[in-house]
């Protein structure tokens, strides 16, 4: 078949006479076949090297590069108080998470910028979490601003910076201007130190966990179980398909003893001051108001706390995140004299017949002792002693007990240990003895020492807790229960029964009846209506150690305490202790009113009313 | 002289395995770019194929004398061309390597040349007409495929212009290169290639160092070759099947469809489909040296092997590439990767050693 006629060049082209010699190079020509076949053997190998001898490894790779898992955060279980109310709650808030997967170290400094972030602490952020798989996202950044979410919205497709991802978190929302903050305590990160201790050696790094306080105490009920989602996405991290999700199970509810009514009314009382308080029901040990001023907002901790924040808390000289109520140890100055009269009246030496003759002073050991009135109270026997708190009749009954005696019924009701609250870091306060000071000084125990332990100075200290404790132990006729904040939870310890005289218990009871009711030293906190017993105290700061070395003039004032119940058989005790309140008498209205509060609430309860919470907290 | 040519004598086994090789790469530009904004690339290809094939079956009944008679203008048009490039180029990635004509399409001056310098080494050494390659006349051919060489590594396209050197490589070859001569060149390369480095641009010199070490840097030019092997060994050996492949359909694979197309084909198909791929192109390079070997004359021997030369090159750096055993130097796939230049170009080129075949029966 004959095609197109073909244009061929005409016999005068120069190049046609080459037409000539075939086959010239055919050794040359085998020689490129031998090549062909040696390149074509070359990339088979590489082919053979993938997809036949390591195909699981590279299967595995493109699995990992399409498959993510997306974290779903739990969310805390809420904390309520005893009657339901919400005290901490929680909001979804936005987190930003860094996939370590396509992570750019270029990318860190312009991300940190864009977000206010440091960019040091960034990185050093990044190196912590270096031994933790990569597919594990870290968040670093909570509770995005709108100007953050705009920010990641804006850079976060393929071509900027595709690491970022966005998560929704519940952020902590606690009670505003520190309501309660001491008790509840904050959440944080793990930090690095932590996950060396057993407490918290099953935790990850990143892992949000009670740091103080309920929060740290019941994390393991409060804290949920993280989730997971698989999702399938495509090289700019975009999702494409989801392949499971695992969800997460909420962290449980806890229901505190505490009621908000009476914690608004504590907080209201201290409110300016500097001390704590601390309101409890001695017959079954429940915590019904916590205060410890001054506070802290744990909001500011709630998520990542920046650093210079957690400088300014912690350098503060008046160390607001110690709770006094359970970490303030003091001197309890007059407020021990019910333990020494319940010494006195145990030990059979303070008997009937017992009596001092107080001329504002007495000599013991070649030292003169100060009572606290100056004209002295005549002969007074161990009611009026009460009543008046007369210090020289104190200091009779020490000089006739001895320290050893001292120290054994103050640790039978409880001083020098821990309550074993469902806190963490309660202090233990001090009892001192013969025993104690030979084994601290290498000293003998001196009997003028016991004089001045007489009247709740020296090297005693109590804290708050432990002196409601006591007291109310004491006028419930001996039977201590450990005082708890969690509800049904609590430590289900048995009441600590002990075997005192309950004659000995109604005579001081009658005696702290007297310093409200009888024109004692709280006459002016008598409530109408209502059995309102209790005892002043004034403690010299000369034994305080928890505050040592404070440069505030003020802590040099006096620190003036109250202890009170109501009624005669107690149904609530509170301590107040108001740092620098120079008087005891400054600490009864605390307590008067919490007392009063605690009762109007029953009466329109009785009454069948609701009560509308008094409480202001607003979050 | 006049030779009694019909359709039949075309080379079919050639034009079978080619077309067969063009069909795989369009299924593998339709599974690559499937929802994507390359969507239509499959039936571009088909045009640029069908294109392909209608200037092949032209060249070929062109007597290759003609066409070498016509090199010096061609020579000069295609250096005019690549100026024009860069008055008017469009860039892309950073790169001046386009004209742009009607409709969005858009034409590769470097490919095409690729043409000329086969014709250009066929006649300049079929005119020497020597077993013997002077030093004099090594140097002056080197000079006449340098120069385009210099202007298209100026775009920059290092991969494209390096191309051009296995024809000339094969060319001399076959010409009667002296040993002392290749000594020469290959120390005075040793000697030029640290200073070249120099001359390299940044991105360049990157994917230079990711390729001896590409865990290095695993997001940047190391990612594309990491990326790569990944798809292609999670291939397995029967693949994932078309449009199944995760790598190639969540883009994780770059350029799917062009140099990285054989990655794709790799995922999707297999151990199994990759050696019945190169498979055909061992075929389609061993025929046309076959038909270099039945050539009636030195000039059709050197263009049928500079077309052989060519495409085996192109294999070699693609293909390595794609098993990371090359450096990423971003030239396609001949009659698989998307792209009208390079398609029709590969198919000018079997249009050539077709018009050398016709012309095998001298007299």
């Amino acid at each position: 078949m004959k095609l197109f006629p073909l244009k061929v060049s005409t016999p005068s082209s120069p190049i046609d006479s080459l037409r000539d010699d075939t086959k010239f190079a055919s050794t040359k020509i085998a020689i490129f076949q031998y090549l062909t076949v040696g390149v074509f053997l070359f990339l088979i190998t590489g082919f053979w090297e993938l997809q036949v001898q390591n195909e699981d490894v590279y299967n595995q790779r493109a699995e990992r590069n399409r498959i993510k898992a997306v974290p779903i955060l739990a969310p805390r279980g809420k904390i309520l108080d005893r009657e339901g109310r919400i005290i901490v709650d929680n909001q979804p808030t936005f987190s930003l998470i860094l996939s370590r997967e396509n992570l750019r170290e270029e990318h860190l400094k312009p991300i940190a910028e864009g977000l206010n972030l440091d960019y040091a602490e960034l990185v050093d952020r990044l190196k912590r979490f270096r031994n933790r798989p990569r597919y594990e996202p870290i968040v670093i950044k909570e509770q995005l601003t709108p100007a953050d979410l705009a920010f990641v919205e804006a850079h976060r497709d393929s071509e900027t910076f595709p690491e970022m991802e966005l998560i929704v978190a519940q952020r902590r929302l606690y009670p505003k201007n520190g309501f309660a903050a001491h008790l509840i305590g904050y959440v944080g990160e793990v930090s690095e130190a932590e996950l060396n201790t057993t407490e918290f050696v099953r935790f990850n790094p990143g892992d949000i966990i009670g740091k103080t306080g309920i929060e740290r105490q019941y994390n393991d009920v409060l804290m949920g179980i993280d989730g997971q989602r698989q999702v399938v996405v495509d090289n700019r991290g975009m999702q494409r398909e989801v392949l499971a999700i695992k969800d997460a199970v909420p962290g449980k509810n806890l229901q505190l003893t505490i009621d908000l009514d009476l914690q608004a009314v504590a907080e209201l009382a201290m409110e300016g001051k500097r001390g704590g308080v601390i309101a409890l029901d001695p017959r079954n040990g429940e915590v019904l108001a916590m205060v410890s001023r001054p506070t802290f907002d744990p909001n500011r901790f709630a998520g990542r706390i920046r650093s210079e924040d957690w400088r300014e808390i912690m350098e503060n000289p008046e160390r607001p995140l110690l709770n006094r109520t359970i970490q303030a140890q003091f001197a309890p100055g007059s407020t021990f004299k019910p333990i020494m009269a319940l010494a006195g009246l145990e030990s059979g030496i303070l008997d009937d017949s017992f009596t001092a003759s107080c001329s504002g002073g007495a000599t013991f050991y070649g030292r003169y002792f100060k009572c606290h009135k100056k004209s002295g109270h005549g002969r007074v026997d161990l009611h009026r002693a009460l009543v008046q708190s007369c210090d020289v009749f104190f200091y009779t009954l020490g000089n006739r007990l001895g320290i050893d005696t001292i120290a054994r019924y103050s640790e039978m009701v409880g001083l020098g240990k821990k309550t074993g609250i469902d806190l963490p870091h309660e202090a233990e306060g001090l009892v001192p003895s013969s025993q104690w000071k030979l084994r601290t000084f290498r000293e003998k125990w001196f009997a003028g020492e016991t004089i001045s332990v007489s009247i709740g100075q020296g090297a005693l200290t109590v804290t708050p807790l432990q002196l409601a404790y006591a007291i109310g132990g004491i006028a419930t006729g001996g039977v201590w229960i450990r005082p708890h904040l969690v509800k049904d939870r609590g430590p289900s310890a048995p009441a600590r029964r002990v075997d005192i005289n309950l004659e000995s218990a109604a005579k001081i009871v009658n005696g702290l009846w007297g310093v409200v009711n009888e024109g004692g030293t709280a006459a002016a906190s008598r409530l109408p209506g209502i059995d309102f017993s209790g005892k002043t105290g004034t403690a010299q700061l000369a034994s305080n150690t928890v505050l040592k070395g404070s440069k505030l003039g003020q802590t040099m004032k006096d620190n003036a305490w109250f202890v009170g119940f109501a009624p005669r058989e107690p149904e609530i005790v509170v301590v107040a202790l108001y740092e620098g309140g120079e008087h005891g008498s400054w600490a009864a209205p605390i307590v008067r009113d919490i007392i009063k509060a605690y009762f109007d609430k029953k009466a329109r309860k009785a009454e069948g009313k609701q009560l509308l919470a008094t409480t202001a907290i607003n979050r | 002289m006049a030779t009694y040519r019909s359709i039949r004598d075309l080379d079919w086994s050639l034009i079978v395995v080619a077309l067969a090789i063009s069909a795989l790469g369009i299924l593998q530009i339709y599974s690559a770019t499937l929802d994507t904004v390359w969507q239509d690339a499959w039936w571009k290809q088909i045009l640029y194929v069908g294109a392909g094939v209608v200037l092949m079956w032209l060249i070929s009944k062109m007597d290759y004398y003609t066409l070498m008679d016509h090199v010096p203008i061609m020579y000069g048009i295609s250096l005019a061309l690549l100026l024009v490039t860069f008055a008017v180029g469009t860039t892309v990635f950073g790169s001046r390597r386009w004209i742009p004509l009607f409709a969005g399409f858009r034409l590769q001056v470097s490919e095409f040349i690729k043409v000329v310098i086969v014709l250009l080494v066929a006649r300049y050494l079929t005119e020497l007409k020597t077993d013997r390659l002077e030093l004099r006349d090594l140097l002056k051919l080197c000079g006449l495929v340098g120069l385009p060489m210099l202007l298209v590594m100026k775009q920059p396209d290092l991969g494209t212009s390096l191309t051009y050197t296995p024809i000339l490589v094969v060319g001399v070859f076959l010409a009667g290169l002296q040993w002392k001569h290749a000594v020469a060149i290959l120390v005075l390369f040793a000697l030029v290639m640290p200073v070249g480095w120099h001359f390299l641009k940044d991105y360049q010199k990157a994917r230079l160092i990711s390729f001896m070490n590409p865990d290095q840097d695993p997001r940047g030019s190391g990612y594309q070759v990491i990326q790569s092997r990944i798809a292609v060994g999670a291939g397995g050996m029967w693949g994932k099947g078309v449009t199944r492949g995760t790598q190639t359909q969540l883009r994780f694979l770059p350029v799917p469809h062009t140099d990285f197309i054989f990655s794709a084909f790799g995922e999707e198909h297999g151990f199994v489909g990759v050696i019945v791929a190169l498979g055909l192109y061992f075929l389609l390079i061993m025929q046309i040296v076959q038909n270099a070997q039945m050539a009636s004359d030195r000039a059709g021997v050197y263009i049928c092997m500079g077309v052989a030369a060519l495409l085996l090159f192109h294999m070699f750096v693609n293909v390595g590439m794609v098993v990371g055993r090359m450096p990423v130097t971003g030239i396609p796939l001949p009659l698989m990767s998307a792209g009208g230049s390079n398609t029709i170009t590969f198919f000018l080129m079997l249009g050539l050693v077709n018009s050398v075949r016709l012309r095998r029966f001298v007299n």
